[in-house]
């Protein structure tokens, strides 16, 4: 079987990661490795075996529709890197022009 | 044939509606329009490391009956996905959404347009997630993306419970659009799952817009239009849209495939063309959310709160009832209007003068008053009660008036008024003619005017006879027999 290909500097650049060209080749080959071994779960015969989207079996966890505590928003705004009066500011948004 | 109708537009709706609940859709934080800015912001919402979101309950029953509201199918079992993308008014970096297993699938939008023509439209999802924060973009002249520096941001929206509906593309004029999303607008509103206000957000929308030549199956490049803040933008855009896109074709272009932002005030389009690749969101289940499983008991028990829909009332009104457009869409547009004239048709079964009465006087005092007609002491039994003292010609039109104005001050049933004070009308012909005679006797001047050829003091004198019979002598007597005596 081929080991499976991932393109690195993709998937890097979707989450805003900055590597170099030896990192986009040593990442490169460790996460094929990790594809590869997930791989032989292709070799299992899984015909009987519904699909699922969560190994945890319970289901339909919901809460009442009640308001409950906020936080304070000089607190909230302590952990902003950068505020301007009750907001967070941010950078200027990439890519729109 | 022009230009214009050598061509079919076809357009596909999407919209976001931010549903009404008392909290967020994963955590307690209050879900309000309007509040001091991030104030309603909680470690769930802001996506500080470890919080947890467990999804309300309401927000879910909401999109169920949304969905049986619209005839879609509640699938047994449906998740939450993560869709990943940056944004700053996105705090966790992704958007929790539902990718392939939404809470209802299908359905079919109907609508009525302004000359009664009812339309469809299917829906291809209804799917439920979260809104993002608010940004405001600032440092550039005027507010926009466009020359900003830096933008400020609000996370009191992030999280709020959302529903996104996706049509198929199977509307063909700016019309059309329209009338589509007002049917869903009143349809969310009568369900009461959202305050479905375009001018604070709570429905947004875009459109697709293609073109194709007339009887061409195959579906041309589209645009996407953003940016339209209320059903006028929508119906300007699309018109703006589907004109620019002939043109081009005309003109032996071809459509790019493009977001394009609506500029309300300039009244064009603009692309906003990005300079990322293409979206590629890599959905996958959420891990923190467990999966929705839904089974027919739930579904039943909340098919049954679903109340008498807009396009339901249109077709009985304008069918059985005989009402137009214009009386069928004030009924309905009028918050609680259409259930008290249900009842009061209930009750009288005479739509037509139940429709007089509702939209005549009752609409005119409500408006003068500011109070709604339900919230009046007038009940739909009393209603009925002055219909059918109308119908047996118990009393003329001109007592009708002055009971509503009674009613409506809380006098209470207008039979028991006319019996009490009887008001009665009087259609015997000897107790007229008694009226008729007096008048003629004291009005002679008017009397020779008549006999003279000027007929129209008539009038004068019918008026003369009902005063003297205090308002209750039958007019059309009073009429038939003053001038059986004149001539
Ligand atoms: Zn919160």
């Amino acid at each position: 079987m081929s080991s499976p290909k991932i393109d690195v500097a993709y998937v890097a650049k979707l989450a805003r990661i900055a590597l170099t060209d030896e990192e986009i080749t040593r990442f490169g080959s460790q996460l094929g490795d990790l594809l590869e071994h997930v791989a032989a779960l292709e070799k299992l015969d899984v015909s009987a075996i519904a699909a699922t989207a969560q190994v945890v079996e319970s289901r339909n966890v919901d809460r009442p529709d009640i308001v409950g505590e906020s936080l304070k928003r000089d607190v909230v705004l302590s952990m902003a890197p950068s505020k301007q009066g009750a907001f967070f500011r941010v950078p200027q948004i990439i890519g729109e022009s | 044939m022009s230009v214009m109708e050598k061509y079919e537009a076809v357009i596909g709706i999407e919209c976001h509606v931010e549903l009404k609940t008392e909290s967020k859709m994963f955590c307690g934080c209050r879900n309000v329009f309007g509040a001091e800015p991030n104030t309603n912001v909680c470690p769930v919402c802001l996506a500080l490391p470890g919080a947890l979101p467990v999804p309300n309950a309401a927000a879910i029953e909401h999109m169920i009956r949304a969905g049986l509201a619209v005839g879609a199918t509640i699938p047994t079992f449906s998740k939450f996905d993560r869709k990943n993308y940056f944004y700053p008014d996105m705090p966790k970096d992704y958007q929790i959404s539902q990718f392939d297993m939404p809470i209802t699938q299908g359905g079919v939008i109907r609508y009525w347009l302004e000359d009664g023509r009812i339309g469809e439209c299917r829906l291809t999802r209804i799917h439920l997630e979260e809104d993002t924060g608010k940004s405001t973009h600032a440092g550039s002249t005027d507010g926009r993306i466009a020359g900003s520096t830096f933008s400020l941001v609000d996370y009191n929206r992030a999280g709020v419970p959302l529903m996104e509906c996706v049509s198929e593309p199977e509307i063909h004029s700016a019309q059309e659009a329209v009338a589509f999303l007002e049917s869903f607008r009143r349809t969310l509103l009568a369900l009461g799952v959202s305050d479905v206000k375009m001018e604070e957000g709570s429905l947004r929308c875009d459109a697709n817009v293609s073109i194709r030549p007339l009887g061409a199956t195959e579906l041309g490049t589209k645009a996407e239009i953003k940016n339209m803040n209320s059903f006028r933008s929508v119906q300007r855009a699309i018109e703006s849209e589907i004109a620019r896109q002939i043109e081009i074709v005309e003109s032996g272009g071809r459509v790019v495939q493009e977001t394009r932002g609506w500029d309300e005030a300039r009244g064009v389009s603009v692309s906003m063309r990005s300079k990322e690749q293409a979206h590629d969101y890599r959905y996958f289940p959420d891990p923190d959310l467990v999966p929705l499983e839904i089974g027919a008991e739930r579904v039943n028990a909340l098919r049954a709160t679903i109340p008498p829909l807009p396009i339901e009332r249109f077709e009985r009104y304008t069918g059985t009832y005989g009402l137009n457009v214009k009386q069928a869409t004030q009924l309905i547009d009028n918050g609680s209007l259409a259930e008290f004239f249900d009842a009061c048709v209930r009750v009288s079964k005479n739509p037509q003068s139940a429709t007089n009465f509702v939209l005549g006087d009752l609409s005119r005092l409500a408006n003068e008053s500011g109070i709604a007609v339900s919230d009046s002491g007038v009940s739909p039994e009393h209603v009925g009660e002055l219909i059918a003292l109308v119908e047996s010609k118990t009393i003329n039109s001109k007592i009708a008036k002055d009971l509503v104005e009674r009613m409506w001050k809380g006098d209470g049933s207008p039979k028991a008024i006319v019996e009490r004070e009887g008001l009665a009308q009087t259609s015997d012909p000897s107790a007229i003619e008694g009226f008729v005679l007096a008048v003629i006797e004291a009005n002679p001047g008017p009397v020779a005017e008549y006999k003279a050829g000027k007929t129209n003091v008539a009038g004068f004198l019918v008026g003369q006879i009902m005063k003297a019979s205090k308002g209750k002598a039958d007019p059309a007597l009073v009429q038939s027999l003053l001038k059986a005596k004149l001539e």
